[in-house]
């Protein structure tokens, strides 16, 4: 067990004998490296212990990170793995999984990562409907770099580099990914391995870019960021766990999200006013409302109003079936090719007007 | 011109026609006047009757600039003859000039008693006020001394499609067919294949396809009846090597190399590319050809082509790109990771005038220390530069097959002039191609140990001793390259990445004698290459002991034709010079010391302010003298002579 936070749940995936690969399995002999108390630990975990059960071999995994503490993830899953260069990693997963489109290919980065130097990268990712599985560690700082504020970091936040308060606007991920049409958005969070590996598994099955962003503790340089979320203590009035055609209820069922005019409204489901059969039920697929709620975010006046803070939503937001960027590819490949015949070299260098001469 | 046959043919018709060795056209006009679709059907012509040749497009950034001034005139330069045709020719014999801008821009290309052939419809106050000229060049002096031409260019074609539908606005488009049939008949060359290619062209259009027949007829016809030529001329098929041939642009071979590549060594090609002037055409040419398993992926920008192309690399595929200049400058970083994680990758660089975004469509050598330091840390790779636009095809497959073989990526440099350029090219047989055949690793190359005694007691992968396991940093002692492991493929699991690698195992290592080590063999794996090129041979235009001499001009790329032509003049003249061509760039060929050795003198002519000069000093210590000319045009062979005989004078 690595120096990180306990998981919580299950053994090795070959405690119960059954699947054919485990957890350690996917251990590479690399020591890991992150600093103690790191979120990242955890997610590590959850993938780990999360890859033995999809139906895909060991070496169809392919691991491809850009730069920051989520860069170093490849070298510690015993898969194919690839630490790239800073923000590139979905242009670089791009050319893979179009090339090879029978490989498992998950983009790791975090929020400089993706969404600073390589928001082009991502955005095009997410439009173009590669299929990936692309997992933002999300820990609101640039951690590696020592502690400045990031793309995610709210406004006033006091870092190194901002040390009377950022006047940055943040990103609100989910929204860029929904904004760049991405085919399946979620939340999860690392302090909640089990909803964590569901999610990631719910991604692996998705046909077509799944963004998954993933709240992480950065102990060090950003330590309680998301506590409000992920602790026991506020977890339950502020976190609202989304399962598709469930209702939206919260803080043990005592809450509930239902739809006011174009925007949302906390109801008390203890009073006799409301009851579950007025909150909003979750339609991963509602484009609509998707959009609800993904402007679930910070200190936005819009949504939140002055006077209630909604719970922020986690699980699979928005999911959709398009065409994935590789199968129009190869379809489009396999169509010319039918129609005009395998390509024959000889032939090809001979188009045009040629003309001989002697001989 | 100058150079006439004594044995002038007889007379055909009213005209003489006169035998000549070689001459040079050049049509100009503005930039919607189609010159450069008359200039290739005036080369398809003159291919078909067997000339070599050699062409140099030349035409503006804008798109569309202002009708008749200066800046917007497109130039299409086609040089061909009997012998061997090296440059798109020194000075121009026949100027077709559609506007006063095109005789204000080009008359100083065109040799003393040439032929200016005006459109006298656009010589007209307006046209002058346009070109900013103050006066009609006709009537100035500023023509006196060339043989001046005047047809009414635009009032003919009107006329000859007097009869028809069309608008006069769709008349006036013709009018480039008129001047190519006259064209077409001045230097005898045939009317078919121009006839062919618009019927292809305007298949669905017939009315504008019978339209340009006729107009192109007419011109032709125009030639016969008009009496302003007392001579026509012709020039006698080359003496072309026996083979089957077609005329090619650098851009199209380069295209053909990569699917040759791909073909032969049965890796799927891979071409991430962000449109740029002037490297789009490649991307134009190979996404016609996914019936070859190309795969074309237009990126969100430079980088992304980059990445996505190592990606594909990654993946085992042949991950390729193209770019330009300030292209090239976005994928450094990108390369320098293909150069770390040892993955083959190919980037071809169609070079333009620099810095910055500079002449998007004039050729230029700049980036040759681009290609070769442009990067962070020593990352030493191997670039290669084709000497004609044939050559970017045996150039490109050369690259692609030097990426695998050495697991590096490698820059190829063309430039404006080669891509646009076009030349006979005599074609290769698919079965004659060098061997390429990639071997991926497929089985565990070590038990659970690295087995060179350095670090016997390391685990692999987690491998106990005697366990099979992985190395993807051990290397064939051959070429220094690394295994090639196939995502996918059991038992090879591993990672790669930009930061250092432990020798051997490839684990991240931040140990300083490992660091030392690594940059050391990455850079030997390089100087490997030399195993696969021969000393350049240099060329004396056939005289005898052309390997030594007093002057040896050293010149890499594009540069070549106008370079051996000067040899040519010089030795002409008896003078004791010899050029030498380098194709490789990085590494350089071996046994060149020898060859410099041989020559008093060196001097170095290249389309960049002395970058090859500095790399041949750093790397032989001789007095290698630069001589730059940076203002978008090549090298005439005139330039080089004149430079040449100042040196040995």
């Amino acid at each position: 067990m690595p120096p990180g936070f306990g998981d919580g749940a299950g053994g090795d995936g070959s405690a119960d004998g059954e699947p054919a690969l485990s957890r350690k399995d996917f251990q590479s002999d690399q020591d890991v490296r992150w600093c103690p108390g790191c979120g990242d630990y955890a997610i590590l975990s959850a993938v780990q212990r999360l890859l033995p059960e999809l139906d895909a071999e060991k070496a169809e995994h392919v691991f491809v990170s850009g730069i920051g503490c989520a860069g170093r993830f490849p070298y510690y899953v015993d898969a194919y793995g690839m630490h790239t260069i800073h923000g590139r990693a979905p242009a670089i997963a791009t050319g893979l999984k179009a090339s090879r489109p029978e490989l498992k290919v998950w983009v790791v980065t975090g929020d400089g990562d993706a969404l600073s130097i390589g928001g082009n990268h991502l955005i095009h990712a997410l439009r173009r409907n590669v299929d990936l599985q692309i997992l933002l560690f999300n820990n609101e700082i640039y951690g590696l770099t020592k502690g400045q504020y990031s793309p995610t970091s709210e406004r006033g936040k006091v870092t190194k580099s901002s040390p009377y308060g950022s006047i940055d606007a943040p990103f609100n991920p989910v929204r860029v990914a929904l904004g760049a049409d991405a085919s399946f958005v979620a939340r999860t969070m690392d302090r909640d391995p089990q909803h964590m590996k569901a999610v990631m598994e719910q991604s692996y099955d998705h046909s077509g870019a799944a963004f998954v962003e993933i709240y992480q503790n950065c102990n060090i340089f950003n330590d309680g960021a998301f506590f409000e979320f992920t602790e026991k203590e506020t977890k339950p009035e502020r976190a609202l766990f989304l399962e598709d055609g469930r209702p939206m209820t919260f803080a043990e069922g005592a809450k509930g999200l239902r739809l006011d005019g174009l925007g949302l409204e906390v109801v008390d489901l203890e009073n006799d006013r409301w009851s579950v059969a007025d909150c909003l039920t979750h339609d991963a697929s509602d484009e609509m409302l998707a959009e609800l709620l993904g402007r679930i975010f910070w200190d936005d006046p819009d949504v939140n109003g002055d006077d209630q803070k909604l719970p922020r939503p986690f699980g699979v937001i928005y999911q959709t079936e398009r065409p994935t960027y590789g199968d129009l590819l190869h379809t489009q490949i396999e169509g010319i090719t039918e129609k005009k015949g395998t390509g024959d070299l000889d032939a090809l260098l001979r188009e045009g007007d040629t003309w001989t001469v002697g001989g | 011109m100058s150079q006439t046959d004594p044995q002038a043919r007889s007379p055909n018709g009213p005209t003489d026609t006169e035998a000549l060795p070689e001459a040079t056209v050049l049509f100009a006009g503005d930039s919607g006047d189609g010159m450069q679709l008359t200039g290739s059907q005036f080369t398809l012509a003159t291919a078909h009757a067997q000339s070599d040749l050699a062409t140099l497009p030349d035409y503006p950034a804008e798109i569309r600039a202002p009708a008749g001034t200066t800046y917007g005139i497109s130039g299409f330069q086609v040089h061909f003859g009997s012998g061997n045709v090296r440059t798109p020719g020194d000075a121009v014999d026949l100027l077709v000039a559609m506007n006063p801008a095109a005789v204000k821009v080009h008359l100083s290309r065109v040799e003393r008693g040439g032929t200016v052939l005006i459109n006298t419809d656009a010589f007209n106050d307006r046209g002058f006020k346009l070109a900013d000229l103050d006066a009609d060049p006709r009537e100035d002096g500023t023509l006196e001394g060339y043989h001046v031409v005047e047809v009414e260019l635009s009032k003919l074609t009107r006329k000859a499609l007097s009869g028809t539908e069309l608008s006069t606005q769709e008349m006036d488009r013709s009018k480039n067919m008129f001047a190519l049939g006259l064209a077409l008949w001045l230097f005898s060359r045939p009317t078919a294949p121009a006839l062919e290619w618009i019927g292809e062209k305007f298949a669905d259009k017939p009315e504008v396809r019978e339209a340009n027949r006729h107009v192109l007829k007419k011109g032709y016809h125009y030639g016969e009846t008009t009496e302003q030529f007392a001579t026509r001329y012709d020039v006698a098929p080359a003496d072309l090597e026996a083979g089957t041939y077609r005329t090619i642009r650098g851009a199209e071979a380069l295209a053909l190399g990569l699917v040759a590549a791909s073909d032969r060594s049965g890796l799927d090609l891979f071409y991430g590319s962000y449109p740029i002037t002037p490297a789009s055409d490649i991307l134009h040419e190979l996404s016609r050809h996914k019936n070859f398993g190309v795969m074309t992926f237009q990126a969100e920008d430079e980088i992304a082509a980059a990445g996505s192309a190592l990606g594909a690399s990654f993946g085992g595929q042949l991950g390729v790109c193209a770019t330009s200049g300030p292209g090239l400058a976005l994928k450094t970083e990108t390369i320098g990771l293909a150069t770390m994680t040892e993955l083959p990758m190919v980037i071809l660089d169609v070079q333009r005038g620099g810095p910055s975004t500079g002449l998007p469509t004039k050729t230029e050598q700049g980036d040759l220390f681009q290609a070769l330091y442009g990067r962070n840390g020593d990352a030493p790779l191997p670039v290669i530069a084709p000497d004609g636009p044939a050559d970017c095809f045996r150039a490109a497959y050369e690259a692609c097959r030097l990426a695998c073989t050495y697991m590096t990526p490698v820059i190829l440099l063309a430039d404006v002039y080669l891509a646009n350029g076009s030349e006979p090219w005599k074609l290769p047989k698919a079965a004659d191609l060098p061997p390429f055949e990639v071997d991926f690793a497929t089985a565990p190359n070590a038990n659970g140990h690295a087995g060179d005694g350095s670090n016997s007691d390391a685990h692999v992968n987690g491998k106990k001793n005697g366990e099979a396991a992985f190395l993807p940093y051990r290397r064939s002692g051959e070429t220094l390259a690394r295994p090639w492991a196939r995502p996918g493929t059991p038992g090879l699991e591993h990672r790669v990445g930009g930061l250092e690698k432990e020798a051997e195992t490839g684990d991240v290592s931040y140990d300083p004698a490992n660091h030392q080590h690594m940059t050391d063999v990455r850079a030997a794996k390089i100087q490997r290459v030399t195993r696969d090129l021969e000393t350049p041979e240099p060329y004396g235009g056939g005289a005898e002991n052309a390997d030594e001499g007093d002057l040896l001009v050293t010149a890499w790329g594009s540069t070549r034709g106008a370079v051996e032509t000067a040899v040519d003049r010089l030795r002409g003249r008896g003078l004791a010079v010899s050029s030498l061509h380098l194709r490789h760039l990085w590494p350089l060929p071996p046994g060149l010391a020898d060859v410099f050795a041989r020559f008093e003198r060196h001097l170095v002519p290249e389309q960049n302010n002395g970058q090859l000069a500095r790399l041949l000093r750093d790397e032989f210590l001789l007095d290698f003298r630069p001589f730059g000319k940076v203002q978008g045009q090549p090298f005439t062979s005139g330039e080089i002579v004149e430079k040449a005989e100042a040196m040995i004078s």
